[in-house]
């Protein structure tokens, strides 16, 4: 039995601990807004944040999230208003949509932690999110446009 | 059908009076039946805008497609009374928004107000809506003259209801911004309007206008089209986590599975063991589902054990435990090192001829040299950030089915015949796609979901792991392509002899030839413009050893990277500018002429009928100077830096790429910036068009550099994008310029978009590899550093 607060919200999770939190918030907590991508931590599209800080769900199981607290793409803003998602709808990032819940997520945790990365620093955080539709130049840039807003 | 929608009550939010039309005072022309404007001196003038001509139709390959078009608008728009307008959208968005630049069309042709506008996605259904296969970059190339006709048909529609509540003739009656306009005698505004939602339920009633009789809007009259302005319709949901795909679709008592299928194509199941799996907590049952072992194999399911549980992660535990034992039979034997140099070999044979122009033997007998190289490809997964997924719902002989899938259609057909259900009794929704790349209009994945909900007699999401997705798709080809120029004492090229060796698709669909078919001979093949008067292009055989299919630009890779490569040599060889060389290759303005170029007579030219969409040298060339002055061609660069440049037509648009380059003191290929010119005739939505130009250039880069799928005793070395390698944040090219080029005349027609930006971007890159370092790199993927 686990307790994690998903979006502000505490659960009591009694599935098998091992269960990477992706498929407890998808195919239980009915989160579907955390996309699987790739299983093994090299992707990027089913990035959350725990405790704040942006983590790889398939990679991190309930047991490691007892206690703490996750927010998910639905939970980053109440109104869908968080400076990163803003920039992300200004420059048209998405294409096909799939990888960028995860790297809204993983920009979000960027700025949290540093509101004016350089171009390197925004490069690093967001390399391991992969994009197969190849919106990168526009996540680079949305990231710099939303680091004024955060 | 159009709907006449009551629960919708909301108001009219947008009221708009006479508006500021930026009109273009310069110079016009009226080619073909469609005005043009040119010309850049642009003034502010306030205007009654309702300028609207006549169009007539011109062919496309929509004719030749499985159901062609539909243009009547009671099928495409809804009006209510609140006046808010629903437009469906029948083809699959995968990422390049054509769900939303199809509606835009009707909407800014029909004068509706797009705030005011919703869109319906269409199920499967052509015979309804015209052809949904959504592939080959023709959306917006076959659809953009009907959903302009719908518009302009309900628009008129409109105006006529409006005319008839007035009691005047319709030629006083004008629609715009979501409202029609009374004119009184001399065509001045009244101030007398009535809203789209008070006029809805007359004009609906009204017949549909023949097409001939309908009138379009001027260019300069476009609110939504050709302005880039336009949100893609689903940006909220997909920046919100709303947005749903595949794998997001729940139903209530939904089953999530996944499936263990053979490594190897056309491998059997000669025994296995289930107990553990059936041990595993979540886990509910085993079921085996028949693989399809004929051939042609088409899209028919691979077969395999599906395990069914509570959630996907315990399926996927439970398939982990599976013990199964494979005959892996004839195709165990494909490995890619040895079939490689067999292609090569082949490639160093004569071949079938495919096209003949002069006498090329004789030219090559003449020649004051002889330029020869193999180009080779490795196969390559589309891996589109969703993997495959779909619901299905088979229960009391009827079947529903929600999947990102690129043709919604053929694969209802294909079910109902696997269900043995008849086709009405067959629904499939079509969810946003995660990427598709053309995995996605291949439906295995489908077939296999609606079997185990039918064996069920239950709901159930299958699942493709990522490594499933790597290890079955239907392969892009393998391949050497061989090129061979003749070059006479005064520099000139009069000689061209291109071999291509690749297993065909045409594998997947009938008995396997080893050669390929015209689809494949048209993607820069048969096709290349040259001005070289003997010109022969020939196809030696190879058999498939998987399923092979079509991936993004599709042949176009190989070809463009081999042919766009060899002309750089030869120009570095004659010590000649690549561009200038490049453009002399190509030859004078002029449409070419397929008889007296030798071409076969089933050129296929992307379905396209030519007149419509000849191969335009112009077009072509002026591409190649536009990219090439924008990205500073000639400019001097420091030590290992390079620009290459490479130009192709394909799908019936005109793309030249410039890379530049940068070789990191490691070896390292990096590319700082690309500047693309894209000629794709009459554009729609300008902003997507850039996006795909973006896009383009990234897989470009992945398709050159990093990309390749291998196999190994049958089966396919990858998994996962751990192995399976795409350009990241890390490596992509960091800058990509889009010029979209102005059509010159209304006679160049709307071209694809998805596709026609990758093929020149592995060329380009190798050719400023090549101006960096003088190292020549003719294998893809060429790996991330120059050695």
């Amino acid at each position: 039995m686990a307790t994690i607060t998903v979006n502000g919200e505490s659960r009591t999770v009694d599935s098998d601990p091992g269960t990477p939190l992706l498929w407890y918030l998808r195919d239980e907590a009915g989160l579907t807004g955390t996309k699987y991508g790739c299983g093994a931590g090299v992707c990027g599209a089913c990035t959350i944040h725990l405790d704040g800080v942006a983590v790889r769900s398939c990679m991190t199981t309930i047991e490691m999230a007892d206690g703490k607290s996750i927010t998910t793409i639905e939970g980053l803003s109440a109104d869908g208003e968080h400076a990163v998602q803003k920039a992300w709808r200004e420059l048209s990032v998405p294409q096909c949509g799939f990888c960028q819940a995860g790297q809204i997520m993983q920009a979000a945790s960027l700025l949290a932690k540093n509101n004016a990365p350089s171009d390197d620093e925004i490069v690093e955080e967001m390399g391991g999110n992969i994009c197969r539709c190849g919106c990168y130049q526009r996540i680079h840039a949305a990231v710099r446009l939303a680091a004024g807003g955060v | 059908m159009l709907h006449y929608i009551e629960e919708h009550t909301k108001t009219s939010s947008q009221p708009v009076g006479q508006s500021a039309i930026i009109e273009n005072v310069s110079r016009r022309t009226i080619l073909g039946g469609a005005l043009v404007a040119s010309g850049l001196v642009l003034a502010v003038k306030i205007l009654p805008a309702y300028a609207r001509e006549p169009m007539t139709p011109y062919p496309t390959g929509a004719e030749g497609m499985s159901d062609k078009t539909v243009n009547d608008p009671h099928v495409f728009i809804a009006i209510d009374k609140s006046g808010d307008v629903k437009i469906v959208t029948h083809r699959s968005e995968m990422g390049t928004g054509i769900r939303t630049s199809l509606p835009m069309v009707v909407a800014d042709e029909m004068e509706a107000d797009w705030s005011r506008v919703s869109l319906v996605q269409a199920p499967g259904d052509e015979p309804k809506y015209g052809n949904q296969d959504t592939d080959g970059s023709r959306s917006m190339r076959h659809f953009i003259q009907p959903m302009r006709q719908c518009g302009a048909a309900m628009r008129q529609m409109l105006e006529a209801a409006a005319a008839a509540k007035w009691g005047i003739d319709a030629k006083l009656c004008r629609a715009k911004a979501h409202k029609v306009i009374r004119l009184d005698a001399s065509g001045k505004e009244t101030g007398e309007t009535m809203g789209f939602g008070d006029l809805a339920e007359a004009a609906i009633a009204l017949p549909t206008p023949k097409v001939e009789d309908l009138l379009f809007k001027t260019p300069d009259e476009f609110t939504l089209m050709r302005k880039g302005e336009t949100k893609i319709a689903d940006l909220r949901n997909i920046t919100t986590g709303k947005a749903i795909y595949g794998a997001d679709v729940r139903l209530p008592g939904m089953k999530f599975a996944v499936m263990a299928r053979p490594d190897v194509l056309g491998a059997k199941i000669v025994k296995y063991d289930a107990s553990e799996t059936l041990k595993t907590p979540g886990v509910e049952k085993v079921v085996e589902i028949e693989g399809f072992y004929d051939v042609p194999r088409k899209f028919h399911q691979l077969g395999g054990i599906a395990v069914v549980a509570k959630s996907t992660y315990a399926a996927l535990l439970g398939r982990d435990a599976l013990q199964i034992e494979w005959n892996n039979g004839e195709n165990g034997s494909y490995n890619s090192a040895a079939y490689s140099k067999e292609m090569e070999a082949t490639a160093a044979k004569p071949g079938k001829v495919i096209r003949n122009e002069g006498d090329v033997d004789a030219a090559f007998a003449a020649a004051k040299q002889v330029f020869t190289a193999d180009y080779h490809g490795q196969h390559l997964v589309q891996a589109p950030m969703e993997p495959l997924v779909a619901v299905a719902r088979v229960a009391d002989g009827k079947a529903e089915i929600w999947a990102p899938v690129q043709s919604p259609y053929g694969a209802r057909k294909d079910i109902a015949e696997a269900l043995k259900l008849p086709l009405e009794n067959v629904t499939v929704h079509v969810t946003l796609l995660g990427g598709g790349f053309g995995r996605k209009s291949k439906w295995d994945f489908m077939i296999e979901a609606a079997l185990l909900s039918q064996k069920l007699g239950e709901p159930v999401l299958l699942q493709w792991s990522r490594e499933d997705d790597t290890r079955h798709s239907f392969y892009h080809t393998t391949s050497v392509e061989r090129i061979e120029m003749a070059i006479d004492d005064k520099g000139k090229v009069t000689g061209w002899r291109h071999r291509t060796v690749s297993p065909s698709i045409l594998s997947t669909f009938a008995p396997d030839s080893g050669y390929q078919f015209p689809i494949e001979y048209g993607m820069g093949f048969v096709d290349v413009p040259f001005d070289v008067p003997n010109f022969r292009c020939e196809n030696g055989p190879a058999k498939a050893h998987t399923r092979i299919g079509w991936y993004r630009s599709v042949s176009n890779i190989q070809r463009a990277f081999a042919v766009q490569s060899a002309v750089c040599e030869v120009a570095h060889k004659l010590g000649r500018d690549p561009k200038d060389f490049l453009l002399e290759m190509i030859g004078p303005d002029r449409k070419i002429d397929l008889k007296a170029s030798g071409f076969p007579d089933d050129f296929w030219n992307y379905g396209e009928p030519y007149e419509s969409f000849p191969i335009d040298t112009e077009r072509l060339k002026n591409v190649i100077r536009v990219a090439a002055e924008k990205a500073g061609w000639g400019k001097t660069l420091p030590e290992r830096q390079g620009l290459g440049i490479a130009a192709h037509r394909a799908f019936a648009s005109y793309v030249a790429s410039v890379v530049h380059v940068v070789i990191d003191d490691d070896g390292t290929i990096r590319v700082p910036e690309v500047t693309t010119a894209v000629d794709c005739g009459f554009y729609v939505n300008p902003e997507r068009i850039r996006s795909q130009i973006e896009g383009a250039a990234v897989m470009g880069m992945s398709n050159a550099v990093y990309s390749g799928i291998t196999f190994k005793d049958g089966a396919v070395e990858q998994s996962n994008y751990s192995d399976f390698n795409v350009a990241t944040m890390h490596n992509y090219p960091k800058k990509v310029n889009t010029i979209i080029i102005e059509p010159k005349t209304a006679s160049w027609h709307t071209g694809g978009i998805g596709e026609p930006g990758v093929p020149p971007f592995a060329p380009a890159l190798a050719n400023a590899i090549f101006a960096a370092t003088g190292k020549r790199l003719r294998s893809l993927p060429m790996g991330e550093k120059v050695t």
